[in-house]
């Protein structure tokens, strides 16, 4: 084994404190949930206790978290379906270089870049001036796939740069109609980077704040039941709330990493493919 | 063929098409439209008229702000650049083993799926007056009295913006670095190059797509934003984005669409001059 440079630990120590800057605060907050009933918003911890998260069970005062919660992941569903579909299809289309192809490309970063309130008012006023009533359903739902749709399409293009053409090429050599070859061909190929896209429409979609603020109507999505919650409560029941939705975050991207390593040891499995040939 | 392969991408570019049109291009459009209406205390009025660019271009509140905003754009921007290429150069040149770099890799990312509201909340045990970091210093004997500017101030705004946005560069600038053929610096190496004058003359000009990809990203979201400044600085300091939300909370949605025209016209001319040094597509 070569031996490490010192620029080696230099770095590991800069990273080594990265990360703790990007998961201690999360991890306090964590602790800081289970303080007891007496307990504030700061340590000390004053005695331990499931006070704050009983609180949170019990339907009371704190509004409607769970009504939130359930809209939250509805959405969150509908949206990754969404930009699943919606991405792949923008993906092949970008493949064949249609006229109009670098506006839409534009468009897309445009949709990325684009500060986030400006889609939230003008959706808004659409709405209000067309005599719609916003809902999370309808303006809510557009309005956050502009947000994930262009990570979406960003990474199809990642995917489809790697693509190998042969293999479509060989399927349409031995006669496969162009359905065919997306189906047996293309899409089995490109189904671990669909997960990817999945990931990010319903993450992004469960955790989005600005693009739904204007446009979610009178039922409040998670996020926004949280910002509200920021105002007017003082008690770690917020950091219960918080802890919860977060590991909840963690448990849906645990699954999506799960899956993949599963699909990727069944692929490495030897299959009989040719076998019958020799 | 060349009408049919495009009305077939047409097809499939459809529905990307229509959610832009209807939730990106429809309400930009509306917004400079309303930009020209005219408000009374809890209505709003089709007009044509410059008022609300008028009072926003003679109001002394509106260059403050704006300049605040480039400010903290600027600052999140330098910190998450030399942030960002550190932990990158890390992961992409001392890591040698690629399953140690995906995990890396994925540890730095996760916090992106999770909400940025909370990440926010997660600073005020840290921060407050009674709070860890406080309490910590006191302990150690550095300071005697509690820090005021921890919390709820431009500290705390610029410390949130990092948190929150330093994975912007890193994703990029790591991609970009993987790119690069060991082999270069190995020639860099042997034609005397010390470890400084490699990463300045072969690694850096490598890396700059990336750079300016983050970059893009980092500027755009700081000078979009309006929660974290809010949230951050107790509502004691203030950004573009707060500047339309406090006009959209009291229902003077012109004034707000007429400052929401300014800063679009401001976040695209830095990005213009931002593309101007990188193709984007060639990236990915």
């Amino acid at each position: 084994m070569e031996r490490r440079s010192r620029s080696f630990y230099l770095l590991a120590g800069f990273f080594g404190l990265f990360v703790l800057f990007l998961y201690g605060p999360i991890v306090t907050i964590g602790i800081l949930s289970f303080q007891g009933p007496q307990g504030g918003l700061t340590f000390p911890m004053n005695g331990v206790s499931l006070h704050w998260f009983r609180d949170l069970f019990e339907e009371q005062a704190v509004g409607d978290i769970w009504g939130s919660f359930r809209r939250s992941f509805a959405l969150g569903l509908m949206v990754m379906v969404t930009t699943v579909v919606v991405s792949v299809l923008a993906g092949l289309a970008f493949r064949k270089r249609f006229t109009g192809a670098t506006l839409l490309f534009y468009l897309s970063i445009a949709s990325l870049v684009i500060p986030s309130i400006l889609i939230s008012l003008g959706v808004g006023l659409i709405f209000n001036q067309l005599g719609f009533k916003v809902h999370w359903i309808t303006s809510g739902f557009g309005s956050q796939l502009t947000w994930t749709l262009p990570f979406g399409l960003l990474i199809m293009f990642a995917v489809f740069n790697r693509f190998d053409k042969s293999y479509e090429e060989a399927a349409r050599d031995q006669g496969a109609t162009p359905w065919q070859t997306f189906a047996h061909v293309v899409l089995p190929i490109i189904a671990p980077s669909l997960l990817g896209v999945a990931l990010f429409g319903f993450t992004l979609s469960y955790d989005e704040f600005a693009r739904t603020l204007l446009t979610a109507g009178s039922y409040n999505t998670l996020p926004l039941e949280i910002f509200g919650m920021t105002t007017n409560v003082t008690t770690p029941v917020i950091f219960a709330l918080g802890t919860l939705t977060t590991l909840f975050s963690l448990t849906v991207i645990g699954v999506f990493f799960l899956t993949v390593w599963l699909l990727s040891r069944r692929r490495k499995r030897p299959s009989d493919a040719g076998k019958g040939m020799v | 063929m060349l009408r049919n392969r495009n009305l077939v991408g047409w097809l499939q570019a459809a529905p990307l098409a229509t959610v832009l049109l209807g939730f990106l291009v429809a309400p930009i459009a509306m917004i400079v439209i309303v930009s020209f209406w005219g408000a009374t205390e809890y209505s709003i009025y089709p007009a044509f008229q410059f008022d609300n660019y008028q009072f926003l271009f003679n109001s002394p509140v509106t260059y403050t702000v704006f300049f605040n905003t480039l400010k903290y754009a600027a600052i999140t921007w330098a910190f998450t650049l030399v942030i960002g290429f550190a932990v990158a150069y890390f992961l992409a040149f001392e890591i040698r083993s690629l399953k140690w770099q995906i995990a890396l890799f994925l540890l730095c990312t996760i916090p992106f799926w999770t909400s940025n509201i909370i990440r926010m909340i997660s600073w005020i045990p840290f921060l407050g007056r009674n709070g860890l970091a406080n309490s910590t210093l006191i302990s150690w004997g550095v300071i005697d009295e509690p820090l005021e500017w921890l919390l709820f101030s431009d500290f705390s705004v610029i410390l949130a913006f990092v948190h929150l946005y330093t994975l912007f560069m890193v994703v990029p600038i790591f991609n970009s670095m993987m790119r690069i053929d060991r082999s270069l610096i190995e020639a860099a190496r042997d034609c005397g190059a010390n470890g400084f004058q490699t990463l300045w003359n072969v690694i850096v000009p490598l890396c700059k797509p990336g750079i300016m990809i983050g970059t893009i990203f980092v500027t755009t979201l700081v000078m979009g934003d309006f929660i974290t400044v809010r949230f951050m600085s107790g509502s004691q300091r203030a950004n573009v984005g707060r500047l339309i939300s406090n006009d959209i909370s009291l229902l003077q949605y012109p004034s707000a669409a007429a400052t929401a025209v300014v800063l679009l016209c401001t976040v695209l001319i830095v990005i213009a001059v931002l593309l101007r040094l990188v193709d984007i597509r060639k990236e990915l």
